[in-house]
């Protein structure tokens, strides 16, 4: 169980791994996440499901290399095997005939996005994608993407591919154009997701957000997820990890992610030392 | 005085025999077990206080009603092993129940040796955890047959003290049994709350593995109402029967301002940290926990004492529980609050805190209080406290533990069709039967009575198991 089946680098430090795991597999449904250790001594991390496939037993893990877990992650081959994988954790994406729904996932968030883009087209929405990155190079899964949206807008902050911008600009650019949104769902770093919905509150537009705050068991049983919504403290892991955009209290969300930033620091390190550490690139050099 | 006067000298009661434990000072920095268990020079004597009672009533105090003179009876011929034995026929967990159990108000309390007050009662507690050590380290091998294959299954949600025992009662009768655990290692509360220095975790797995000898089947990393639900564990599964023993596990926060502060947690979080991921060996493991200098519990029960007591061996300077009541109504068994004193845990008494202050950058930096007093008596029969009017503090702190208890877990309860649950969302079942609204469903423990202790949810693990035989027509 929990074996990779392959493997392969889609981008500077973003990987995606291919698992068996059929029981989740056929539990899943679109939104939900895992939670991962890699080895007996490791953490435990949430991760959004990008993919399954039911009948082969597999789902699909699209992660960046930010700490030690996902570095561990990074230099795992095909054959082997995680220690843990439990799921699926978290309420599924409430999927129903919304009219437009503009689906915007920004670097890594373009994981997460997938299964949702695909669920709401599957429901029968008309789908408009922006997916961004900092750069070209950074850009994923957008194939996937646009093979199940209606409409696929790219943009880049450096302007090497697509739309010379950020997200928020192309979602701008379609509530001036007068484009009718029904729903906006935004996943991706912190930062880009409290963008997207400065836009879309002036808007109007009511807004999903996947968000993904430290977590520990992820049933609800210890509220390290804990995330301010409408003033109201909710877990990440039970109530979410989807909430109303509009209500969310991002800054908040971003302080309590760097709760961990110096110890994080530490057990990189410590990584760096050991034989799997050795494997890696670090930005910077290795 | 003339000699004629002086009485022949009584022979000299045997005192209660205190069991070794690590020095206060040492301990109080390492994550090793305090107590050290009785040697069986000590447990004899120990032994031989027991005055094996006609009509014991030591039996009515146990919640599993394990057959107390029984076992001490072959501990004084030095049969410990047989003692084990003799204990697990009724309590298949007995290394962590001699640990964890207060028995001080259960067994202990009814004890006819100490019923007068001029003696202590018969350490019982720690004569079962001498003779289950015993048992486990000298293992001859020997098990009592498994009654034959009765062919029906039942499947068991969480693998805490109250699955545990249930499984242990079912797989001896032929019923064979799957429980589903949602975290990585099984035990439940045992392994992500109970600190490695009152249970180490290599004991519950001791336990666990027994089990899994005997048959039991487990499964990790198994959510029940997210991966499955129990109608589907009944319906595609075929369980004959389900038991529901999934904890009290959504920690209770105060509302109080600056509680998502980062340094703030949860006991659950904090103890999860530092138990189950093992924190304390950071950076050898890879989770991290925040080790305060200057720590402040709230709460005044067990969970309380434990997270005092590991923030203590984390490292902190100044670890101090905050109380709203006196030490008199603390909640925690006074063993653990006496161990939490020597360790030096501090004690601010008739004190409730009204906001926890922040920084820029999102760190708790301090503490806001209000005194209290006590009042009258509330419904549960203890003073209530009262604010006095003006008389705030404030103190600096920079981890703050919340254990003030948990609420019940929606997960299981509401992903179960039609099962009946009160306003706290606790599963509503029959105490002495653990039989809920729905046929073939069974629930015990935390998730039925709230938070309580290991032992009542063994003794509701037991019940269960028995109605689940009688319900299945298994003698």
């Amino acid at each position: 169980m929990f074996e990779i089946l392959e493997k392969e680098r889609l981008g500077p430090g973003v990987n995606r791994a291919v698992i068996s795991a059929p029981e989740i597999a056929s539990a899943h449904r679109p939104g939900q996440f895992i939670i991962l250790r890699t080895h007996s001594e490791g953490e435990r991390i949430p991760l959004t499901v990008a993919d399954k496939d039911v009948e082969k037993g597999t789902i699909t893990l699209v992660w960046q290399e930010v700490g030690s877990t996902t570095y561990y992650m990074s230099t795992m081959c095909v054959g082997e095997k995680f220690q843990d994988i439990c799921g699926p954790l978290g309420k599924p994406t409430h999927l129903e005939k919304f009219g437009t729904v503009v689906g915007i996932g920004g670097g890594i968030g373009v994981a997460p996005l997938y299964p949702i883009t695909k669920g709401m087209h599957d429901t029968g929405n008309h789908v408009i994608s922006i997916v961004g990155a900092r750069t070209k190079g950074l850009l994923i899964m957008t194939e996937d993407i646009g093979k199940v949206s209606d409409e696929l807008i790219i943009s880049t902050d450096d302007g090497s591919f697509g739309v010379h911008g950020f997200v928020t600009q192309v979602l701008q650019g379609l509530i001036d154009k007068g484009t009718k949104i029904d729903l906006v769902v935004a996943i991706g770093p912190v930062p880009m997701m409290k963008a997207v919905v400065g836009v879309s509150r002036k808007a109007n537009l009511p807004t999903v957000v996947s968000l993904n705050p430290i977590m520990v068991d992820g049933t609800g049983m210890c509220g390290a997820c804990r995330v301010e919504v409408a003033g109201k403290t909710m877990f990440g892991c039970v109530d979410g990890p989807e909430f109303d955009g509009l209500q969310v209290d991002f800054d908040l969300l971003m302080k309590r992610l760097a709760m961990y930033k110096g110890p994080e620091l530490i057990a990189l390190n410590n990584f760096r030392e050991t034989p799997r550490g050795c494997q890696c690139t670090f930005p910077g050099g290795s | 005085m003339s000699d004629e006067q002086v009485k022949p000298a009584k022979k000299p009661k045997t005192p209660r025999q205190k069991m070794p434990e690590q020095n206060a000072i040492e301990r109080a920095h390492n994550f090793y077990e305090v107590a050290l268990g009785y040697e069986n020079d000590l447990a004899l004597l120990e032994a031989s206080r027991c005055l094996q009672c006609k009509k014991p009533s030591c039996i009515k105090g146990c919640p599993v009603e394990v057959d107390i003179p029984d076992f001490v009876q072959l501990v004084k011929k030095g049969d410990y092993i047989g003692a084990a034995w003799k204990i697990k026929e009724k309590n298949s967990l007995p290394r962590i129940a001699g640990r964890v159990c207060p028995q001080e108000s259960q067994c202990e309390s009814k004890c006819v040796v100490g019923a007068k007050g001029k003696n202590e009662p018969c350490a019982i507690g720690r004569l079962e955890r001498f003779v289950a050590d015993y048992a486990a380290i000298n293992d001859d091998g020997k098990r009592p047959a498994l009654a034959k294959p009765t062919g029906l299954k039942v499947g068991v949600v969480g693998s805490g003290p109250a699955g545990l025992t249930l499984a242990g009662a079912l797989v001896k009768k032929g019923v064979a049994v799957t429980v589903f655990e949602a975290l990585h290692e099984l035990g439940g509360v045992l392994v992500y709350g109970i600190p490695e220095f009152r249970l180490p975790k290599a004991i519950v797995r001791s336990e666990v593995d027994e089990l899994r000898n005997m048959g039991v089947e487990f499964k990790t990393n198994w959510v029940v109402g997210r991966i499955e639900t129990v109608d589907d564990m009944l319906e595609k599964r075929k369980f004959d029967g389900v038991f529901i023993g999934s904890g009290a596990g959504a920690p209770l926060f105060l509302k109080i301002p600056g509680e998502n502060l980062n340094g703030v947690y949860s006991a659950n979080e904090f103890l999860t940290r530092a138990n189950l991921m093992k924190a304390y060996k950071f950076p050898e493991s890879d989770t991290p926990v925040a080790k305060g200098r200057r720590v402040v519990v709230f709460g005044g029960g067990n969970v309380a004492m434990d997270s005092a007591r590991t923030a203590l061996r984390l490292g902190a300077e100044v670890v101090t529980i905050v109380y709203r009541r006196t030490m008199e109504e603390l909640p925690a068994r006074s063993e653990e609050v006496h161990h939490a004193i020597e360790e030096g845990v501090k004690f601010m008494l008739l004190h409730a805190p009204t906001e926890i202050v922040g920084n820029d950058s999102g760190w708790a930096v301090g503490l806001n209080l209000q005194k209290m007093q006590l009042g009258e008596p509330d419904a549960s029969g203890r003073r209530r406290p009262v604010v006095i009017p003006g008389e705030t503090s404030t103190i600096e702190c920079d981890t703050i533990i919340v254990a003030i208890g948990n609420g019940a877990n929606p997960l299981v309860p509401t992903s179960t069709k039609n099962l009946e649950t009160n306003k706290w969302g606790n599963i509503v079942a029959d105490l002495e039967t653990g039989r809920t609204s729905r046929d073939r469903i069974w629930a015990g423990g935390d998730i039925v009575t709230g938070a309580a202790t290991v032992i009542l949810a063994m003794g509701a693990g037991r019940k269960a198991a028995l109605s689940m035989l009688d319900t299945f027509g298994v003698s």
